[in-house]
């Protein structure tokens, strides 16, 4: 076991596209990949995109340690994800990773994830860590609209799934916060794991501070190192100005000035 | 063949190759130590240090742009004690120069800075960072008025006994006389190019992207001015300089050595490549070998012009 950062070519083993805007890399690491932990990301270095000078961030959305692989769940938004997404099997990609902290292992088996879009990302790693020590969360994941509704059977194998989409063509209808799991009196969760656009994780956590379930959010700033130097992707916390990439990018609400 | 020789002498210091890397873009070095090994380098300009805390700008502090980056950090640091107490201990054994980037925003603040880095038994020199254009006093005002140049590097040359090096900003109509006004000052070396004021804006939210509105530009973008002003303060001043300014490989580490620096520093391609200082070292031997070129020092300032 190992915890070094590193600096490394991976090889593209699939290139999966889930929808119109997400597809999942899968990558081969060429040696024994380094231990990575759940809400853990990489920087993934875009080559032959001259509009992307820096590196992009990306959570690592699984491991599958019998085949020394990692995946990585992408959105396309601009020319760099663009360039990632018509990478083909065999073609190299160099990371810098593992990189940031990881989610706490809960006290209790009552265990909520809640993830909206692109940040369902880092939960699928999460839960299966989740899983491994014998806790079997309630996985709230929320999308656009049915089109975009992914990787349900992969999330199902590690706990139960509830499902939003914005426009009500599956599952409950609206953003996951307005999920009814959230109407109920008192909330039978002692804790929730959250990634998601900043305003979603606002309002779960605002949620969770009402019912006092103790929660912890995956911030996603934006960053030009992503190890720690260059204090661009800051946020204000109970000890100041803290580095997203370095002491997060996972944080209990406790701490954050929100 | 005879293995060219990489090491400069810089004002009676002694590095081991020219290169370094930027305040600000390698933390205290041991960041790094993951990624490569520290002992490789000439030296490293640790972040700056200032008289006591400072929690730097708001977030968003980064923005990317074409072939570069803004930043506004506003000189983030827990301050010159928390520096010598718990930073200098775990770098001072690493085998390469160490130098203090020394900041603040009033020359009794810089001079109290220089004092106590002074005090440092591994620490041979500090950079006096006089062009800082995120922070909103001082900062970059001593960097771009003469006699304010001149008077705050004479202060601190007062009570710092070492290498004194002063790092110019670009944000300036005439660089050689902010160059000659820190020589006059007392500066033994000097340091160019520090970050180009510049702005990004939103247009979809009609919004800046930086908090400070402003921020300073680095990268590849700012390389053809870095080149201009070393080659025109090489020509103006007889003290050496470090060159930097969108270093991104060897080749253009030679273009600085040929432009006049006795040695460079690597910034913004650190946080692309954290490992690329390292092979910009091996660079240059090749450029040298290539070249059938002896020394590093034979190409500095060496640029044809006939």
């Amino acid at each position: 076991m190992h915890f070094t950062k590193q600096v490394q070519d991976l090889r593209v083993v699939s290139n999966t596209r889930l929808n119109p805007r997400h597809f999942v890399l899968e990558l081969l690491a060429p040696e024994k990949l380094p231990v990575i932990l759940p809400g853990q990301f990489t920087q993934v270095l875009v080559e032959d995109s001259p509009s992307t000078f820096l590196r992009r961030p990306f959570s690592i959305h699984s491991v599958d340690i019998s085949k020394n692989t990692l995946r990585l769940l992408i959105q396309i938004k601009g020319h760099g994800t663009m360039h990632l997404s018509r990478l083909k099997e065999g073609d190299s990609l160099n990371l810098i990773y593992p990189l940031g902290n990881t989610f706490s292992l809960p006290k209790t088996r009552d265990v909520l994830l809640v993830g909206g879009g692109c940040g369902v990302a880092p939960l699928l790693l999460l839960a299966q860590f989740l899983n491994q020590n014998n806790v079997h969360p309630t996985i709230l994941v929320g999308f656009r609209t049915k089109e975009e509704v992914s990787e349900i059977e992969e999330y199902s194998k590690y706990g139960r799934v509830l499902l939003t989409t914005d426009d009500g063509t599956a599952g409950e209808k609206g953003l996951v916060v307005d999920h009814s799991i959230f109407q109920k009196e008192l909330l039978s969760y002692k804790k929730i794991y959250c990634c998601g656009p900043d305003a979603m994780m606002k309002a779960v956590a605002k949620i969770a501070r009402m019912h006092r379930v103790d929660c912890e959010v995956s911030l996603e700033n934006t960053m030009a190192c992503g190890f720690g130097v260059c204090l661009c992707c800051i946020t204000p916390t109970d000890k100041g100005n803290e580095r997203v990439c370095v002491e997060g990018p996972v944080f209990n609400i406790n701490r954050l000035k929100w | 063949m005879v293995v060219p020789d990489l090491s400069v002498n810089i004002a009676g210091l002694h590095f081991k190759n020219p290169v370094t890397t930027a305040s600000g873009t390698f933390g205290y070095g041991d960041e790094f130590a993951d990624f490569m090994d520290i002992g490789k380098l000439g030296g490293i300009f640790v972040k700056a240090v200032t008289g006591k805390n400072r929690d730097g700008n708001a977030y968003p502090r980064m923005a990317e742009t074409a072939s570069g980056m803004l930043n506004s950090v506003g000189l983030q640091n827990k301050g010159v004690d928390h520096f010598c107490r718990e930073i200098y201990p775990r770098i001072r054994d690493f085998h390469t120069q160490i130098i203090v980037n020394v900041s603040g925003s009033t020359i009794e603040e810089y001079v109290a800075v220089a004092e106590q880095i002074n005090e440092l038994e591994k620490i041979h020199a500090i950079e006096l960072n006089i062009s800082c254009p995120n922070v909103k006093q001082g900062g970059m005002a001593f960097g771009t008025i003469p006699s304010m140049a001149t008077e705050v590097t004479a202060e601190v040359r007062k009570v710092y006994k070492k290498v004194l090096m002063v790092k110019l900003s670009p944000n300036v109509t005439s660089i050689t006389d902010l160059a000659k006004a820190v020589v006059d000052g007392g500066a033994d070396v000097v340091t160019l190019i520090n970050t180009l004021l510049g702005m990004a804006i939103d247009s979809e939210h009609r919004r800046p992207f930086l908090s400070t509105i402003t921020g300073g530009l680095s990268g590849p973008a700012i390389k053809p001015v870095a080149l201009r002003m070393v080659w025109q303060v090489h020509k103006a001043v007889n003290v050496p300089i470090i060159g930097l300014g969108g270093i991104m490989n060897a080749t253009d580490a030679i273009e600085f050595i040929l432009a006049g620096a006795s040695a460079i520093q690597v910034g913004t391609a650190n946080f692309i490549d954290p490992t690329i200082s390292v092979k910009i070292i091996d660079g240059i031997e090749t450029y040298l070998n290539r070249h059938k070129v002896q020394s590093v020092n034979s190409l500095i300032g060496a640029l044809r012009t006939e």
